[in-house]
């Protein structure tokens, strides 16, 4: 049943609602700490309460000899993994310092939450219990926190490494010195992009079951095929004895794009102990030590010509990666740079990147990853030029669009932008906004004492992460293919499974999937079943994160089920004397062109497949699998609009409208696409007003709960209004682009462009983020613009 | 703490009698001892509503009240207000509008959700948002929340759990 209906064959473009759906709504999900295993033992960690200490002493005695305490295990216990935690980028000819990171502490802790030693016993409360009864001894050293201080020299986070800097990398194109000697007009100022948590409401969890030779761990991942190879290298087992599973997993955003100690830890227990290992994380521990995102401190400088013509675009980036380098931590700044000319033709772009350690918790990918930083940069600096020329900020802007014809466009990042139609979205999104309207509004609210302003965010950005020539170990040096899988299987009856390399967590792929299998074989897609997050079932898979599950894992269902269809015309072509070129499928049959009345439904062809009285020479079965690997990256593209108030006397911003308009290619489910949207928009928005890592000066962390780390709420939000262009992309044959990041990647600029728009007036030009109203009251009171204040310190 | 206290309590309609550890939180006595794992937790500090349900037919925070503290009473959960055959009206009405995506806050959200309806059956779209302020979700920007709950106060007016 469907609230949306769609034909046999028509499915794909439809809304039709979600088939993950009635066991969430029922409370029968899954997810991983719903799961309880025949005799498992609970993990709880003793974390450290400071940023920067040697520990001189743990004493385990009095936590072991509590009751229902199975083990008390520390970093030196933990001596027969066959290494440290992974870091998985190796760029051709940089350096990259990285220094060791166990997944319990080894005579040092580096940030607040650093796991020191874990409690394992048999109950939840009692663990945690016994971890007030851990000792630990430590000898405080200073905490590094200001990431400008860290990067000019010591004390260093890493006494070995003799320095902070993690690693210098340069994208370049064109020649920026040049392009602004030719500028009339140059903008520059200090862009601080803050730390920001991924939060998803799930925390982290895991339950890890070792026996008879064979590990399966159930984990909170976007990426159980990336955690089951590390899994067998560290313990030393085959990847054939070693099975993953990503149950329901309560949302990710990056921060479960990981290869975490805490599975390392749990599912080493189990092997050492002989039982199920659980652990479930808690907000606090969530807030403290999964990895968080963002945390740049930019100098960003554009120059224009007169006539508003972009001529040079450069950007000088110090990233804060924390403590340590997860798994990609120092690739994420770099996924920003490939798109630093934004939406527009300029042809002199440079992207300069410092990593720095710093005593905090480590960052990686979070939602955007990279690309809402340069988002960010391009989009208020196009803004400030247009103000300093005069110039309509959109008008600025369609000045310099990389026009429709240019498509595929070679930019100066080095990188082929494979399909756009800028001016496309920013004509929709001037449908749903009145411009003029609003600018005589705008006049007479502030003769009344009402700041209210308009933002605007045309963008870019780069996703559907592969291809694995461009990502891979001889590209950008990501130690992975970024290809994807699929495996297409037509049971005895008919019905469909497809087992996908993706490991969506939320996004509704079961349902778009389903919808492009069914549509290709004839059925509805109520009977094709989507599996992943298995690393047993199905082939090996690359998983999700970067937008990437549709245009990669999308096409790959395409291309197994093609080869389906292919074997099943072939064995109708021969049932019915035809040519199999002339077999085509339709209203749920396959038949010969021209006579529809006689075909074969997939039921009559997978019986005749699985009995075996196939055409001579051709194998039984009806199962295909691919392996896709495309030729280029995806660009999503959109304008956004947002419209906000700003109480002058409280520095409150309440956001009134947000318009978004975005273009990924043809709908799949266009239901789906505008969820993405709104989310994605939100945790923009979030960061833009509300949300920010805050580390004092002694590197504690102010912000460990949801207490003072603030997701909007409800209350604080409007409803959206969304629309679409689709521009379809060359790169794969459903013509889609990645959409979940999108709404994040646009939103920050949008909501500051907006927040400046209304202040112009009152003498401000710029603030950096979170605009909360503090910050916003004294850009008003005291003219703090571009405001010097840096990193994650207020 | 191993003394043990007799808990008895009434769930999704039927009755339960439980040993539980004073301290026990009433969401880890639904979860662990219940097996109704439908109401999660997302954090430590009620901030978010994951594990709302009702406690003698109102939304309560089930991490914060102790099983203790439902001794006597009448707790619905998610698992008791429908069936993926017969679905409550405020189920339908998310799955209709795309109103959850992964799924974990909206146990909480739909609970809360029907207790707003029971109480005001026709809001507006600021008093659906001011409602489940309580309530945090991550992936749907509320949106979608937002018209499912509206959705399901236009098809009845007289929603209650």
């Amino acid at each position: 049943m469907s609230v949306t209906e769609a034909p046999l064959g028509a499915n794909v473009g439809s809304a039709l609602r979600r088939k993950e759906d009635p066991p969430l709504i029922t409370g029968h999900g899954r997810y991983v700490d719903d799961i309880t295993l025949p005799g498992q033992l609970w993990a709880s960690f003793v974390r450290s309460p400071e940023a920067n200490a040697t520990i001189t002493s743990i004493d385990t005695s009095a936590a072991i000899a509590r009751d229902g305490i199975t083990a008390v295990f520390t970093g030196e216990d933990m001596s027969d993994l066959g290494g440290p935690l992974p870091m998985a980028w190796a760029p051709p000819g940089v350096e990259v310092n990285n220094p060791e990171h166990w997944p319990l502490a080894k005579g040092a802790v580096k940030h607040v939450g650093d796991p020191v030693a874990v409690v394992i016993g048999k109950d939840r409360y009692a663990v945690q219990d016994a971890t007030e009864d851990v000792f630990v001894e430590y000898e405080t050293l200073p905490a590094i926190v200001d990431p400008e201080a860290a990067i000019a020299g010591a004390p260093f986070v890493h006494e070995s490494l003799g320095t902070n800097k993690v690693h210098e990398w340069t994208l370049a194109g064109g020649d920026v010195e040049a392009g602004f000697a030719q500028a009339d007009v140059i903008v520059e100022r200090r862009v601080v992009n803050h730390r920001i948590a991924g939060a998803p409401i799930e925390c982290r969890g895991v339950i890890a079951d070792y026996r008879a030779g064979s590990l399966t761990l159930y984990t909170a991942t976007q990426v159980p095929h990336f955690v089951r190879l590390f899994m067998a290298l560290l313990l030393g087992l085959g990847e054939d004895h070693v099975r993953v599973i990503a149950p329901d997993v309560g949302g990710g955003f990056g921060q479960k794009l990981q290869v975490y100690g805490e599975e390392l830890l749990a599912c080493w227990a189990s092997r050492k102990l002989g039982l199920p290992v659980k652990w479930t994380e808690t907000r606090s521990e969530n807030m403290s030590v999964a990895h968080q995102g963002r945390d740049q401190i930019s100098h960003v400088k554009m120059g224009a010509k007169r006539d508003g013509t972009i001529t040079a675009f450069h950007v000088k980036i110090l990233a804060d990666f924390g403590a340590y380098n997860m798994i990609l931590t120092p690739l994420i700044p770099s996924l920003g740079a490939f798109v630093m000319g934004g939406c527009y033709k300029i042809p002199n772009v440079q992207t300069d990147i410092t990593g720095v350690f710093t005593n905090k918790c480590p960052t990686d990918a979070i939602r955007g990853a990279g690309r809402p930083e340069a988002t960010h940069m391009i989009e208020v600096t196009v803004d400030q030029l247009a103000h300093e020329l005069g110039m309509d900020p959109l008008e600025m802007r369609r000045k310099n669009f990389i026009p429709k014809e240019d498509f595929p466009a070679a930019v100066a990042t080095g990188v082929v932008y494979d399909s756009g139609d800028y001016h496309g979205t920013l004509d929709k999104l001037m449908e749903h906004v009145d411009v003029p309207a609003f600018r005589a509004e705008q006049e007479q609210l502030r003769s009344e004492g009402i700041y209210r302003g308009i933002g605007f965010c045309t963008w870019t950005e780069i996703c559907g992460l592969a291809p694995s020539r461009v990502t891979g170990p001889a590209g950008v040096g990501v130690q992975a293919g970024l290809w994807e899988s699929a495996m297409v299987r037509v049971h005895n009856t008919g019905a469909v499974t497809v087992y996908t390399g993706t490991s969506p967590h939320g996004q509704g792929l079961d349902t778009a999937m389903a919808q492009i299998a069914a549509d290709r074989l004839g059925v509805d897609p109520a009977v094709v079943e989507v599996i992943h997050g298995d690393t047993s079932m199905g082939p090996e898979g690359r998983n999700t994160y970067g937008s990437r599950s549709l245009a990669t894992g999308g096409e790959a269902v395409v291309r197994a089920t093609d080869k389906v269809v292919a074997k099943a015309k072939a064995i109708v072509a021969a049932e019915l004397e035809a040519s199999a070129e002339d077999i085509e499928v339709t209203n749920g049959k396959f038949s010969v062109k021209g006579s529809p009345d006689q075909g074969m439904a997939l039921a009559d062809i997978a019986g005749i497949a699985y009995v075996g009285a196939v055409p001579e020479g051709m194998e039984p079965g009806l199962e295909e699998t691919t392996f896709y690997d495309p030729e280029n990256f995806v660009f999503p593209f959109g304008a956004h609009a947002c419209i906000v108030d700003v109480d002058p006397e409280t520095g409150k911003v309440k956001v009134l409208r947000y318009v978004a308009v975005d273009d990924c290619g043809p709908a799949i489910n266009p239901m789906l696409i505008d969820g993405q949207i709104h989310g994605g928009v939100v945790h923009g928005i979030g960061q833009a007003l509300y949300e920010r890592v805050h580390y004092d000066e002694q590197g504690q962390l102010v912000t460990g709960s949801f207490v003072n780390y603030a997701l909007a709420t409800a209350a604080e939000l409007p409803s959206f209004e969304t629309d679409r262009t689709e521009t379809p992309s060359p790169v794969n044959s459903l013509g889609v682009k990645g959409v979940g990041e999108a709404g994040t990647i646009a939103a920050s600029a949008v909501v500051t462009n907006a927040v400046i728009d209304a202040l112009r007036p009152l003498g401000v030009d710029y603030i950096n983020m979170p605009l909360s109203p503090m910050r916003v009251w004294d850009a008003i009171n005291h003219g703090q613009g571009a405001s010097p204040e840096g990193g994650s310190q207020s | 703490m191993s003394s043990t206290v007799n808990v008895r309590l009434t769930v999704n309609g039927v009755e339960r009698d439980l040993d539980v550890e004073p301290r026990l939180l009433l969401v880890h006595a639904l979860r662990d001892n219940l097996g109704l794992t439908g109401t999660h937790v997302g954090c430590d500090t009620s901030n978010c509503g994951a594990c709302t349900v009702h406690l003698d037919g109102r939304p309560v925070k089930s991490c914060t009240v102790l099983a203790v503290q439902a001794d006597g009473a009448e707790v619905t959960t998610i698992e008791g207000i429908g069936t993926e055959d017969n679905l409550h009206p405020m189920q339908e009405a998310f799955w209709n509008n795309h109103g959850l995506q992964c799924g974990y806050c909206t146990p909480g959200m739909i609970m809360a959700a029907t207790a707003l309806l029971a109480e005001n059956p026709n809001p507006t779209e600021a008093e659906v948002r001011h409602g489940l302020e309580g309530n945090l979700c991550r992936c749907t920007g509320y949106h979608n929340i937002v018209k499912s709950v509206l959705d399901a106060a236009s098809k009845s007016g007289q929603v209650t759990a």
